[in-house]
C-alpha cells in the first residue's frame, strides 16, 4: 500500500528532513507517527500525498511511483488519499455541505450522487444538522469533523492526518479518534502524526517514531515513549 | 470536460464574485477607473484628431489671373486645373466678387470707396480645393506649371500659405502622434494596474487553491472558475465604464454645442464614436480580466 525504500528528503536550504527511511504500511493499518518537532513527521506525510518529492529512494503509494509521477497524474493519486490537518483547512466562505461536496465535484460526480453521499458522510461525522452552517459558526471539534468528512467522502484507501487533535481539548480529541477508528474499521489505512501521548497510549496501534530524519522505533502495539 | 462540470464552473465563477464581495469590488473599481481614464482620453484624442482634420480641410489654393484675361482663356485655365488629379473643386471668384469680399473683410473703413466695378484693381481668381490637404503644395506647383508653354502666361500667382501650411501639418501630425502614444501608454498602465489588483485578490485565495489541489482537483478544474470570474468582472466593470463615460460625454456635447454656443469647435458626436469606444473598452476590459486572473493563478498551481 505505502512502501518507502531508503527515502531521503533534502530541502533546497540543505536540511535533511529524512535520511534513509524504509517503511512498509499495509492496507487497513492504523499507524501513529511520533517524534519531536522537526524530526521529519510532516515531510513523511507530505511525501505520501505528493506535496513533496523524495530526493532519493523509492516511494510507492497505492501502486503509484511517487518520485516519478507526472504532474498531470498528481490529482488522480490525491483523489485516493484523504488529508486531515491540525488547522482543518476548510474554505471559510463555503457551507459545511459545500466544503464536503467540493471534494466530490472535483471528481466530476453527478449532482444527485454528490448530495446523497455528502449527507451520508455528514451523518457519519454527526453534523448532518449543521450542513448549512459556515465553518466559523462551528466549534473546533466540529470543524475537524467537517474536514474528516471531506477527507473520506470519496472513499480514499489512505487517510493522512497531521496532528488532527492538535487544536482540540481532550474530550473532543477522543471523539475525533473514535471517528478515525470507525473509518479505519470501514477499510481505510490511516497514518496519523501526533504529539498526543494519552491517545497513543490508550488507543494502542502501530507506532513509528522518527528522530532526526530516521526511523528509531517501529512497534506493532507501541507506546508514545516521549516525556512532554 | 463534462457539460455539468462546465455548468458548475459557470455557477462557481458567478458565486465567487459574490463570495469575495470586497475583492470583486476592488477589482471592478480598479478596472472602472483605469478604463474611464483611458476612455476619456480616447475621446479627447478623437476630438483633437477631428479638429486637426477640420483645420486641414480648410486649406485651399488661390490662383490669381492676369487682369486683362478674356473669358475663353479663363475657361481654358479652369479646365486645365480641373484635370489635375489632386484637385477636388475649382470655384471662380470674379473680380467683382473679390472686391465685395475685400470690402466685407475691411468692414467700414472707407478705404475702398474710390473703387467701383469699372475701376476694380483686383484680378479674377480661382479657389481650388484638393482631396488631401497634404497634396496642396504639389497641386500648387502643377497649377503654376500651366504657365509654361503658354506665352500669354495667364496665371500671375498661386498662393496657398506656403511655409505656414507645412508648419500646420507638422503640428497636427505631432498632436495626433502624441495622442496615440498617450492612449497606448494609458492602455498599458491600465492593464498593469488591473492585473495587479486581480493578483492581490488571488493571493488572498491561495489557501483556497491549495485546498482544491489537495482534494485532487486538476489545474484546469481550478482555473476555470477563476477564468470565468475574471471575464465577468472585466465585463461588468467595462460595461459600467462605457455607460458612465458615454452618457457623460453625450451630455457634455449637448451642453457645449447648444448651451455655450461653441459651434465653431464642433465635437465628435456620440453617435460617431459610441460604438467604437464601447467596443474597445468592453473588449479590453474583458481581456484584462481574463488575462489578470489567468496569469496570477498560474503561480499558485505549482503546488
Amino acid at each position: 500500500m505505502i512502501e518507502m525504500q531508503d527515502i531521503w528528503k533534502t530541502y533546497v536550504d540543505g536540511t535533511h528532513a529524512l535520511r534513509g527511511v524504509s517503511v512498509r504500511i499495509d492496507r487497513n493499518e492504523f499507524v501513529y507517527l511520533v517524534g519531536p518537532s522537526g524530526a521529519g513527521k510532516s515531510t513523511f506525510m507530505k511525501l505520501i500525498y505528493r506535496e513533496e518529492v523524495p530526493t532519493k529512494g523509492q516511494l510507492s503509494v497505492n501502486g503509484f511511483n511517487i518520485g516519478k509521477l507526472k504532474p498531470r497524474k498528481i490529482p488522480f493519486v490525491r483523489r485516493n488519499i484523504g488529508v486531515i490537518f491540525q488547522d482543518f483547512r476548510l474554505l471559510p466562505k463555503l457551507t459545511v455541505f459545500e466544503n464536503v461536496a467540493f471534494a466530490m465535484e472535483v471528481i466530476e460526480a453527478p449532482k444527485r450522487i454528490i448530495k446523497k453521499r455528502t449527507m451520508e458522510v455528514l451523518d457519519l461525522v454527526g453534523l448532518k444538522h449543521k450542513h448549512a452552517s459556515l465553518p466559523a459558526q462551528l466549534s473546533g471539534g466540529e470543524q475537524q469533523r467537517v474536514s474528516i468528512a471531506r477527507a473520506i467522502v470519496n472513499n480514499p484507501s489512505v487517510i493522512v492526518a497531521d496532528e488532527p487533535t492538535g487544536n482540540l481539548d481532550p474530550e473532543t480529541s477522543m471523539e475525533i479518534m473514535a471517528l478515525l477508528e470507525e473509518i479505519n474499521f470501514r477499510g481505510s489505512t490511516i497514518v496519523m502524526a501526533t504529539h498526543n501521548r494519552d491517545i497513543v497510549n490508550s488507543l494502542r496501534k502501530r507506532v513509528i517514531a522518527i528522530e532526526n530524519g530516521l526511523v528509531v522505533r517501529d512497534e506493532a502495539r507501541g507506546e508514545y515513549g516521549y516525556e512532554i | 470536460m463534462k457539460f455539468r462540470t462546465l455548468l458548475r464552473h459557470l455557477r462557481e465563477g458567478c458565486k465567487n464574485i459574490i463570495r469575495n464581495g470586497w475583492m470583486s469590488f476592488a477589482s471592478i473599481s480598479s478596472i472602472f477607473i483605469s478604463l474611464f481614464l483611458l476612455g476619456a482620453f480616447m475621446l479627447l484624442a478623437l476630438n483633437v484628431n477631428n479638429f486637426a482634420s477640420s483645420v486641414e480641410s480648410k486649406v485651399e489654393i488661390r490662383v490669381f489671373l492676369q487682369l486683362d484675361i478674356d473669358k475663353a482663356k479663363m475657361d481654358e485655365v479652369e479646365n486645365k486645373i480641373r484635370l489635375i488629379p489632386e484637385v477636388k473643386k475649382v470655384t471662380l471668384v470674379t473680380k467683382e466678387e473679390g472686391l465685395e469680399e475685400l470690402r466685407k473683410n475691411l468692414s467700414d473703413e472707407g478705404l475702398l470707396d474710390g473703387y467701383d466695378d469699372a475701376s476694380n484693381p483686383l484680378p479674377d481668381s480661382f479657389t481650388v480645393e484638393v482631396f488631401k490637404p497634404q497634396s496642396v503644395s504639389n497641386a500648387a506647383t502643377q497649377i503654376e506649371a500651366l504657365n509654361t508653354g503658354d506665352e500669354t502666361a495667364p496665371i500671375t500667382s498661386v498662393k496657398y500659405g506656403e511655409g505656414k501650411i507645412e508648419t500646420l501639418f507638422k503640428i497636427t501630425n505631432a498632436v495626433r502622434t502624441i495622442g496615440l502614444v498617450i492612449v497606448l501608454a494609458l492602455t498599458v498602465t491600465a492593464m498593469f494596474l488591473i492585473s495587479n489588483t486581480i493578483k492581490v485578490t488571488i493571493v488572498a485565495r491561495r489557501r483556497e487553491i491549495g485546498i482544491m489541489k489537495l482534494v485532487g482537483a486538476t489545474n484546469a478544474f481550478i482555473r476555470w472558475p477563476f477564468f470565468i470570474e475574471g471575464a465577468l468582472i472585466g465585463m461588468i466593470a467595462s460595461i459600467l465604464t462605457t455607460v458612465v463615460l458615454l452618457v457623460s460625454y453625450a451630455q457634455f456635447v449637448k451642453v457645449t454645442q447648444e448651451g455655450l454656443g461653441l459651434m465653431m469647435l464642433s465635437l465628435v458626436s456620440f453617435q460617431q464614436v459610441g460604438l467604437e469606444i464601447s467596443g474597445v473598452l468592453i473588449g479590453l476590459g474583458t481581456l484584462i480580466g481574463i488575462w489578470g486572473s489567468t496569469i496570477s493563478i498560474r503561480k499558485y498551481l505549482k503546488v
